[in-house]
């Protein structure tokens, strides 16, 4: 490699002359999953500014104006254009609502699992010896209990001791902590495999032999080039956790109907496709398909991208 | 007509830099039973020289120009199945890694015979009685041993004299090595080195060796060429090249050898480092590194940074150096005047 | 066996004391085994009716004993899995040796916790063999080379800091400009130029080099060995020198030690081990350089491969591929034996003179 200039490119131009950028800028799927997605997360989080009625507040419901069919049915209502719910809910407005609730739920729950899943596979992977046996057997623990069923335990338990209604309350919260605990192990694995693979090069040697201290070399030099399939694991990570909460919510032990998201308004709706009424089951459906598809599709091109035997070979 | 007759090949990757030209304007001939060695640094373009051979270049690379000729046959226009008749057949390759070649999962024998019975039409057991004489060539100890362990079960050296013995299964006209004892021990790559010799005399067989080692072509080859950045610099008998090199890099590439030096003295080094070959520079692609693009009176040859050089003829040799051209027209204007 | 081989070396020692005053570096009697046999759970194995704890191991290294003088440049030789990295990391502390010492400066140091051998990293420094991951590709030229600045001289302020990685930069022939910029930019010789700088930034007394050069190519490969000459007599180092290419030696070292199977079977200064190898190993693997005069090549021929260091042959380590072995290199393991000019070799055929 020669340089011609001695000047350092900047941020953006190393980010310009990746091979990220330059594959996204081929990539149609990546960047059509990339404009559903982030078209779904600016309006689901500018909700209260997009939605025509606050579907929180009871005094816009008209339970007489429940079960309306969207705009292109015979007798809908123009006030609602996607239709309303059992309970005269504007589809449209809910729909905004829950994907925030389930979006939030989802990145919280991600967010959780990546700090305990990095910290501890770092661990083991660096550490390695009886802390890796340890933290590993714990996870191979945690894997043997489905993510439903400590949901079904968390959630019973604290419903049982706390009430129900203090359930609800922190509803947001129960679901980031069991899904975030249930599936840290995920994280864990992939970044103790790839700490492996780094604490074996010879510059983590060279940090060694330079004197530095364990924790130092962890996180300044080990770390950071375990990145790559971090970001690739957390886009499908995401996904994941946007499904097992829409799976809990659907079984009635996730978000209540009062603060719904998209699993419980699946579920909500549910009752009602053998009435005709499909519409209130079947649109929050294909909302949450377009959404974990799009993240899914993202996830796919990202490992293609990062996958070093691809680009560095 | 030579056995094997390379001209003006031209090979390039389409890469999103941009085409990179692998290497440009290549051309050797190969004469049956000849030794022929392609010396160069990593970069230069000696295996995608050696892979293009045979058409082996995968995507992105494309041969752009130029023409492989096997026995008259134009190879870089042959179809896919023309090709698979000479490949491994007539001509055959030994490539730096063993389990390149090697299957995993299949023993010795099966992989022997299984080469054997694609090519010709014979039952198992001729087969493996073929493969057994070569493993017995090759100088393996316990042969039919040999024949039912997997690749796995054998060291490093066992598994070239493997690799070298499947390379002759079919009795070839030219063997392809490249780097062939790079990944072995000194004491092990002399043994594989002189087998290789050896056999290659004993057949008649050809041999295009590449390597980076100069201390192994010269002891092994007859004729060699010398690339940088994609081109052939020096070509011409071995000896004559080791001996009395013409080229600036040549000369430098053999002076920064340790054994050139005083033990404990400044080795004779050559400053910078190989181009990339998205960024050529221009004219002579060494230029940047040459000392001798100043002429005696201290100005800078201009052809050497504007004009990619030509071949000149000195002795047996043909070199791409304007500073040897100055030189020997100098030489010759001299003569002519007395 | 290993009692055999460890009581060999504590006759040995005194001779060694003899000839070098004060050492900065010896190697007393080092060994280092790795385990095959992983945790506990897995080395149990069924034998008999019986449960019975298996262990295998991977014997590295075999009773080494080596001084290191101030000032020379000593390499160690061989080919691969003799053992000469496992020496290189055991010293810098990177493994930490199963039996022996190691002494530095006449303090021992393989026992020190990593706080205790702190002024030592400062002292002593790698060079390490692939310039493609020694470099950290998160950080850049800059941050690599302030990294043990800062660890090594807290007290020094970010001037200081800054005027000291443009010293060390352009001492190695780096661009201070170019300090922005990450370790891939480079080519192999560059970021090899980088990691020496990195290694030289904390004026280190003593180096170890593990193969430094073989992952360069051949005109980067004379850059590299001269920079780390010039560096040599500029700043008064001393080197152990890892390496299989002989020619290097030849031009490099001060002394050899060649190594086969985890023991060391010569030690001389390098003209005479050049001009007179006595051991029958070193002999096959001088006769295996190829050399640019020959015509075609002239090796002396050596039986088989090399055994796997897993189960070592007992008696001498090479016997099995010697033509000169006997019913007593079969059995008796060679010691260091002094010769009278000084060279050291581990054979029995020399020492009864029958080579």
């Amino acid at each position: 490699m020669t340089m011609t200039t001695n000047k350092a490119p900047s941020r953006l131009d190393r980010f310009r002359d990746s091979f990220v950028w330059y594959s996204f800028k081929r990539d149609r799927t990546a960047q059509l999953c990339l404009a559903v997605f982030l078209c779904l997360v600016v309006a689901a989080f500018s909700a209260p500014l997009l939605a025509p009625t606050d579907p929180y507040d009871l005094r816009q419901i008209d339970i007489m104006a429940s079960e309306l069919p969207p705009f292109w049915i015979d007798g809908a209502d123009e006030q609602y254009s996607l239709g309303t719910d059992a309970q005269g809910r504007d589809l449209w407005s809910i729909i905004l609502y829950g994907t925030r609730v389930s979006l939030l739920i989802g990145f919280g729950a991600v967010i959780l699992q990546a700090l305990l899943g990095v910290t501890f596979g770092l661990m083991a992977g660096y550490l390695g010896g009886r802390v890796d046996a340890f933290l590993m057997r714990l996870a191979d623990i945690q894997l043997s209990f489905s993510t439903l069923m400590v949901a079904i335990v968390v959630g019973a338990v604290v419903k049982a001791t706390l009430g129900g209604a203090f359930y609800s309350q922190y509803a947001v919260l129960m679901l980031v902590l069991i899904i975030g605990l249930a599936e840290w192990p995920q994280y864990a694995r992939t970044v103790r495999a790839s700490v492996l693979a780094e604490r074996s090069k010879e510059y983590v040697d060279a940090a060694r032999v330079m004197g530095l201290r364990s924790k130092r070399i962890m996180f300044r030099h080990v770390l950071p080039n375990t990145l790559s399939p971090i970001f690739v694991i957390s886009t499908v990570q995401i996904a994941n956790a946007i499904i097992s909460e829409a799976a809990l919510s659907f079984l009635g032990l996730g978000m209540p109907e009062t603060h719904p998201s998209l699993g419980s308004l699946i579920k909500a709706g549910f009752d009602y496709i053998q009435s005709g009424s499909w519409w209130i089951t079947l649109i929050p459906g294909a909302v949450l398909v377009v959404l974990v598809l799009s993240i899914n599709l993202l996830g796919d091109w990202l490992r293609d991208v990062m996958n070093p035997r691809l680009y560095k070979g | 007509m030579a056995l094997l007759e390379v001209s003006q090949l031209d090979v390039r990757f389409a890469l999103r830099q941009g085409e990179v030209k692998a290497i440009r304007d290549v051309s050797f001939t190969l004469e049956r039973g000849e030794r022929l060695g392609i010396v160069g640094e990593s970069g230069a373009g000696k295996s995608v020289a050696a892979f293009s051979l045979l058409n082996l270049i995968s995507k992105p690379g494309f041969i752009a120009g130029g023409s492989i000729r096997f026995e008259g046959q134009t190879l870089n226009t042959m179809s896919e199945r023309g090709l698979r008749k000479i490949r491994g057949n007539r001509i055959s390759m030994i490539f730096q890694d063993p389990m390149m070649t090697l299957n995993p999962v299949l023993s010795i024998g099966e992989q022997m015979v299984e080469c054997l019975k694609a090519h010709r039409r014979i039952s198992s057991r001729e087969a493996r009685a073929i493969a057994l004489d070569k493993l017995r060539q090759v100088q393996i100890p316990s042969p039919e041993k040999r024949l039912d362990q997997y690749p796995h079960e054998l060291s490093g050296g066992m598994r070239q004299r493997i690799i070298i013995a499947i390379a002759l299964l079919l009795d070839p006209d030219i063997i392809i090595a490249d780097e062939p004892t790079t990944a072995l021990d000194v004491t092990i790559q002399a043994e594989i080195m002189a087998l290789l010799l050896d056999l290659c005399e004993q057949h008649n067989v050809g041999l295009i060796l590449i390597t980076h080692d100069l201390g192994v072509v010269s002891q092994v080859t007859q004729r060699m060429l010398v690339m940088y950045a994609g081109r052939v610099i020096e070509q011409g008998p071995t000896r004559e090249i080791i001996n009395d090199p013409q080229h600036p890099y040549t000369q430098g590439l053999i002076n920064a050898l340790p054994q050139m030096a005083t033990p404990g003295e400044k080795l004779n080094q050559i400053r910078g480092s190989m181009p990339s070959l998205s960024n050529l520079p221009s004219g002579c692609a060494f230029h940047p590194r040459c000392d001798f693009i100043k002429r005696a009176d201290g100005q800078t040859r201009p052809a050497c940074v504007e004009q990619v050089p030509g071949f000149v003829q000195t002795g047996n040799c043909q070199v791409a150096c304007h500073m040897v051209a100055e030189l020997l027209e100098d030489r010759r204007l001299k003569e002519e005047s007395q | 066996m290993s009692a055999q081989a460890s009581a060999a070396a504590v006759n040995h020692i005194p001779a060694e004391n003899v000839e070098t005053a004060t050492p900065l570096l010896q190697i007393r009697d080092l060994k280092k085994r790795f385990s095959l046999s992983g945790d506990f759970l897995e080395q149990l194995r069924f034998k008999g009716g019986k449960l019975v704890r298996h262990q295998e191991h991977v014997h590295a290294i075999n009773g080494v004993n080596l001084d290191i003088s101030r000032g020379e440049a000593l390499c160690v030789v061989g080919e691969s899995g003799c053992g000469k990295s496992t020496v290189a990391r055991t010293v810098m502390g990177l493994l930490s040796p199963s039996e022996g010492e190691i002494h530095y400066d006449g303090q021992r140091i393989d026992n020190l916790s990593s706080r205790q051998l702190l002024p030592y990293r400062k002292r002593m420094q790698m060079i390490f063999q692939n310039p493609y991951a020694s470099l950290n590709p998160r950080m850049t030229i800059q941050q690599t080379l302030e990294e043990p600045l800062r660890l090594h001289h807290p007290k020094w302020n970010r001037q200081q800091i800054a005027d000291k990685v443009e010293e060390v930069m352009r001492s190695v022939g780096i661009d201070p400009d170019w300090g922005k910029r990450f370790g891939h930019e480079f080519s192999g010789g560059q970021r090899q130029r980088i990691a020496i700088a990195r290694a030289l930034a904390v004026d280190p007394e003593f180096i170890v080099a593990d193969e430094p050069i073989s992952a360069l190519d051949v005109s980067i490969q004379a850059q590299v060995l001269n920079l780390l000459m010039e560096a040599q007599h500029a700043r008064n180092l001393t080197y152990l020198f890892i390496t299989h290419d002989l020619a290097v030696v030849e031009h490099f070292g001060t002394r050899v030690a060649v190594m086969y199977l985890g023991t060391v079977c010569e030690i001389a200064t390098t003209a005479t081990l050049f001009a007179k190898p006595r051991h029958p190993y070193t002999q096959a693997l001088l006769s295996s350089i190829p050399r640019l005069e020959d015509d075609r090549p002239q090796h002396i021929r050596l039986e088989g491969e090399v055994p796997t260091p897993v189960h070592l042959p007992s008696g001498c380590v090479f016997h099995g591929r010697c033509p000169y072995a006997n019913a007593r290199c079969r059995q008796e393991i060679p010691l260091l034996q002094m010769q009278n000019d000084g060279t050291r070799v581990a054979c029995h055929a020399v020492e009864e003179g029958r080579l």
